[in-house]
Parts: C-alpha cells; structure tokens; sequence
C-alpha cells in the first residue's frame, strides 16, 4: 500500500515538474506553433498529474487531495526523477530533455496498460494518446536538430551528452519498483529498458548523433527524494500562493 | 535560404464534417511539421479530423476584378439551376 502511494507519486511528480518547467517557456518559443505544442504537452501533463496525484492521495487515505500533495509538500518528499528538474536551458537542452523523458514515458505508459491495477490501467490509457503524440514529437525535433546545420548538431550532441547520466535513473529500480512489478502493478525494469533504448538508438542515428554508452554511471536520488538543488527553487516558485495564503480556495 | 518558415494553408475536416473548410494559415519549414502545429493550433486534437495543409504560394485565387464575369450568373434561365426534380429520400447530403 505504502509502496502503491510511492510509486504513485513517482508518476505524478515526474509530470508535474516537467510540466511546471515547459510552463516556464510560455511566450519564449522559437516560433508561435512551437510555443503552442509546448504548452499542450505541458498541458497533457499537467492533466496526467492530476490523476496520479488524486488516486495517491486517495489511496493514502489521510484527506490530501491533488493541491495538497502538490503545493504543501518540501522537496525532500517531491518523488520525480532528477531528468525532469534539469534547468530548460537552451532550446536543445528542453528538446532533448523531453525526447529522453518521452521515450522512457510512453514505453512506461505502454507497460502501464496492462497493469493489474485498474485505477492505473485508465490513467494508463488516457495518457498513453498524448505521450505517443509527445513521442513523436520530440523525436521528429531531434532528428530535425541532430541532423541539421553543424551549429543545431553541435547543440544537440552537447544537450545529449550532459543530459545522459540523468537518463538511466528510471531504470533503476528499487524496493518500491520491485514490489510494483511483483504485485503486476508496474512492468519490468528489462524490456522497459531495452525497448527505451532501442528507440533512442534509433532516432539519434537518424538524427547523426553519438549515443553515450547505457552503460555509463548514471545520477540517481530523484526518486527516493534526494534532489538537485534546483528543484527547491522550482517549488518556491510554484508553491509560493499556496504557502502564503494556505487552503484558501481557487 | 530565408530565415521565415513559408505560410500553409490549413483546410480541417471535423469530426462529423463532410468537407475541409479553410481555417486559417500557419508557418511551417515543411509539410510535416505543418501538420504537426495545425493539429496543436487548430485542432487541439479531437479525435476523428483530417488535416489538409497546402502551402500558401501553391494556391492560386480568383481575382476580385473578374467578380462580376464569374459569379453574376444569368438567374433568369431557370434551367441552369436543378431545382424541379424531387430529391429520393435516400440521397443524402446534397
């Protein structure tokens, strides 16, 4: 149960962050439509928090809903891996941080489909149409950057190999996974992992881009609550209104 | 090459329509991505549409100075227009 309402959480943070980050870039796209797609995503995944977050707080059982669990919890109890708190920095670091997180997400959601929760499966199948579009998305940017003009190039390979060692986190799994994938909630951690990067090799051959080893020593913490120091300055800012005036109604 | 995206055009057909209608115009570098933002900008992605993009200098227009050689029809010769025949029940959409 307790390890249900972690992993829960996990699901929920993870969207909530990012979402809160692409939120940042609203009005500083390169272009008005990619400004548009930019804010859908960080819509759907907004939406995707909602859920994950109500069902958490559903199922602990304590009175939290989506808000409190959102605004009213410190950065130490924030369950998201660090790959969504990395800064937006340029507009490759955002794409590629978004292709690393997409890739893993959507063969994730995939998995989620046919979990044995069925609270899980719904959410599963509502998210799995926008992580796919998402997907496809930042994978068609990529490759569009990758294998652009040498600057793009150069942008992209820079944005992939300082991004990288935060790539191979969601596929370290520890007791909560575990127990997740004993009870048939969550899929396994192998063909998740192979499946994610697969697909990456893919599209950063297409895109004439050096993919790090997945052997590499990858950053790990998010998860179990042990951040990067930006993810304090992310919450000051979104929780602020919430801190200040706390339970008031909106 | 020039640094602006080239205009498209974007015709949508709507869940229940039965025709593209013009909607309106975006910037694209290429007919994929223009796809790609008209779903975002004017489709928001309800289920069941069809995305036309055409881009913009491929479309030729009529000139509003042959108004009148093109649209002012005789009205007088009745036979031009079909309107005496009853329609049968089962053709629809006419």
């Amino acid at each position: 149960m307790d390890a249900k309402f972690q992993y829960l959480l996990r699901q929920g943070d993870n969207a909530l962050i990012l979402s809160q980050q692409l939120c940042q870039l609203v009005g500083k796209g390169p272009a008005l439509e990619e400004d548009m797609a930019l804010s859908n995503v960080a819509l759907d995944l907004l939406g995707q928090t909602r859920m994950w977050l109500t069902y958490a707080g559903e199922l602990e059982g304590r009175g939290r809903d989506e808000d409190r669990l959102a605004f009213l919890r410190d950065a130490i109890e924030y369950r998201n891996c660090l790959l969504v708190e990395q800064p937006n920095g340029s507009y490759a670091d955002t794409l590629m941080r978004q292709f690393l997180f997409d890739t893993w997400h959507y063969f994730l959601m995939d998995g989620l489909t046919r979990s044995s929760d069925e609270r899980i499966r719904e959410i599963a199948a509502k998210s799995i149409k926008e992580v796919t579009y998402h997907l496809r998305r930042s994978g068609d940017l990529v490759v569009r950057l990758g294998d652009g003009t040498d600057q793009s190039r150069a942008m992209m390979q820079t944005a992939l190999d300082e991004l990288w060692m935060y790539s191979g986190e969601m596929f370290l799994y520890d007791e909560i996974d575990n127990a997740m994938v004993e009870q048939g909630v969550a899929p396994g951690v192998e063909l998740l992992r192979k499946q994610s990067l697969d697909h990456m090799a893919e599209v950063f051959t297409d895109a004439t881009l050096a993919m790090p080893s997945p052997d590499a020593w990858m950053q790990r913490g998010g998860k179990q609550g042990r951040h990067s120091e930006r993810l304090g300055f992310i919450l000051a800012e979104m929780q602020f209104l919430q801190r200040a005036y706390p339970g008031a109604a909106w | 090459m020039s640094k602006e995206w080239p205009l498209w055009e974007v015709f949508i057909r709507s869940q229940h329509g039965l025709a593209h209608k013009h909607v309106g115009s975006l910037h694209a570098p290429d007919a994929e991505m223009a796809i790609n933002n008209a779903r975002d900008v004017y489709t928001r992605r309800n289920e069941g549409v069809s995305i036309w993009v055409a881009r913009a200098a491929d479309i030729v227009a009529s000139s509003p100075s042959d108004k009148e050689a093109l649209f002012d029809p005789a009205n007088s010769k009745v036979y031009r227009h079909p309107t005496f025949f009853p329609m049968p029940e089962e053709v629809k959409n006419l």
